[in-house]
């Protein structure tokens, strides 16, 4: 969708009749997103246990770190055998897996992609970019740190990480969701306009809703 | 008549007023031209002497001689040449003339060189959309007196207890800490 798409503007129906259109708010929902209370006990444990042992992670490679998890898909480090496997679109997944250093424009699609994926969802920051800027600390185009704008559950060090850290990160991901910490989407609602603060701060020309469903 | 390098090097000399022929290599020649006659030094090159191929088009900031150099790198394919156009133009009013009906990829170098280092192509499609940057409302990132580091500082929410070692000191350190 480019930016005329979003402009407000008249269209004719095939009868001539002019039509007024406003895509920012006839196409989307601006509704907020909220928070979701965990339900009672053992459910919720079970519930926990499914999301744990079934990480469906979107495909979406930001930086150079994308590159470490195709080894993990094949055979030699295989996390298809921890229940971990690689989805096409952000609607169909769960875990967001940054990876590496994030430019403005970047971040963008990125929290485009964020808000669309369902809760529950998690995101697993990948190299030392996502923690503190990395090799691009003092770039003018990429970001310092992810938690700004994203909430992230788990950071893997390292510039590249290997896959085995991969590895290791997403186990303790599991261990997370699986005591129940894994909530970053209700930190994400409810610390909503302080996450859009930052994200406008430095998305200048925001030309999106306030949240894509 | 057999293709010489340095007929068109003498040739660009006497009709464009060349300067500082500078050979890189056998078959790599760089020449300084005007900036008034670049472009008709550009096309002359192009047809009739047969450099069909803009290799690139790129530009250095000289910041302490307050000049931008445009370079473009031509190739001639039957001849197995490059040759090197050096422009010089004024850093306060850094405007050339576009080459993107000669080459219609030049139009793209340009609209980079616009975004980037601030210098004009008018007349170049697309020349004024964004390039890479999207909504910058800095000064042109490539030019060597935007500090990078300031304006990250004070727009990417540096994490704090960052610390940095310089790599000569900390290397000399490890590997040689009794001297």
């Amino acid at each position: 969708m480019s930016k005329e798409d979003l402009e407000k503007r008249t269209v004719y129906s095939p009868e001539g009749e002019p039509i007024e259109i406003d895509p920012l708010n006839d196409y989307f929902l601006d509704l907020r997103p909220e928070s979701y209370a965990p339900r009672n006990g053992v459910i919720e444990q079970f519930a926990n246990w499914a999301r744990a042992e079934s990480l469906w992670v979107l495909g979406f490679g930001t930086g150079c770190g994308a590159i470490e998890m195709r080894p993990l898909m094949t055979p030699r480090f295989d996390a298809y055998r921890f229940g971990i496997q690689w989805r096409p679109t952000p609607r169909q997944s769960s875990v967001f897996v940054i990876s590496g250093y994030l430019s403005v424009k970047t971040l963008k699609r990125v929290i485009r992609s964020y808000e669309q994926m369902q809760n529950p969802k998690f995101v697993v920051a990948l190299g030392s970019c996502t923690i503190n800027g990395g090799m691009y600390w003092d770039s003018y185009n990429t970001i310092n740190r992810l938690d700004h704008y994203l909430p992230v559950d788990v950071y893997i060090t390292g510039c590249m990480p290997r896959p085995e850290a991969l590895l290791a990160g997403f186990e303790e991901l599991k261990k997370r969701i699986k005591a129940g910490k894994g909530d970053g989407a209700n930190k994400y609602a409810d610390n909503f306009d302080w996450y859009k603060a930052n994200q406008k701060k430095i998305i200048k020309d925001w030309d999106m809703p306030d949240y894509n469903w | 008549m057999e293709f010489q390098i340095d007929q068109v090097i003498g040739n660009l000399n006497e009709l464009f007023g060349g300067k500082d022929h500078h050979r890189q290599r056998k078959g790599l020649d760089f020449i300084t031209i005007p900036k008034e006659q670049a472009v008709a030094a550009i096309t002359y090159l192009s047809n009739p002497e047969g450099f069909k191929h803009l290799v690139l088009l790129t530009a250095v900031d000289w910041l302490e001689q307050g000049q931008f150099q445009l370079t473009y790198l031509l190739n001639n394919p039957d001849n197995k040449q490059d040759l090197g156009i050096r422009v010089l133009i004024p850093r306060d009013q850094a405007v050339m003339d576009s080459i993107h009906d000669l080459w219609g990829q030049a139009a793209t170098y340009q609209r980079e060189l616009r975004e980037m280092f601030g210098i004009h192509f008018p007349g170049s499609p697309r020349v004024d959309q964004p390039f890479i940057l999207e909504g910058w409302d800095g000064p042109p990132p490539y030019r060597r007196d935007f500090d990078t580091k300031k304006y990250a500082e004070e727009t990417y929410f540096p994490r704090p207890g960052r610390s940095s070692n310089d790599p000569t000191e900390y290397m000399k350190h490890q590997l040689y800490p009794d001297e």
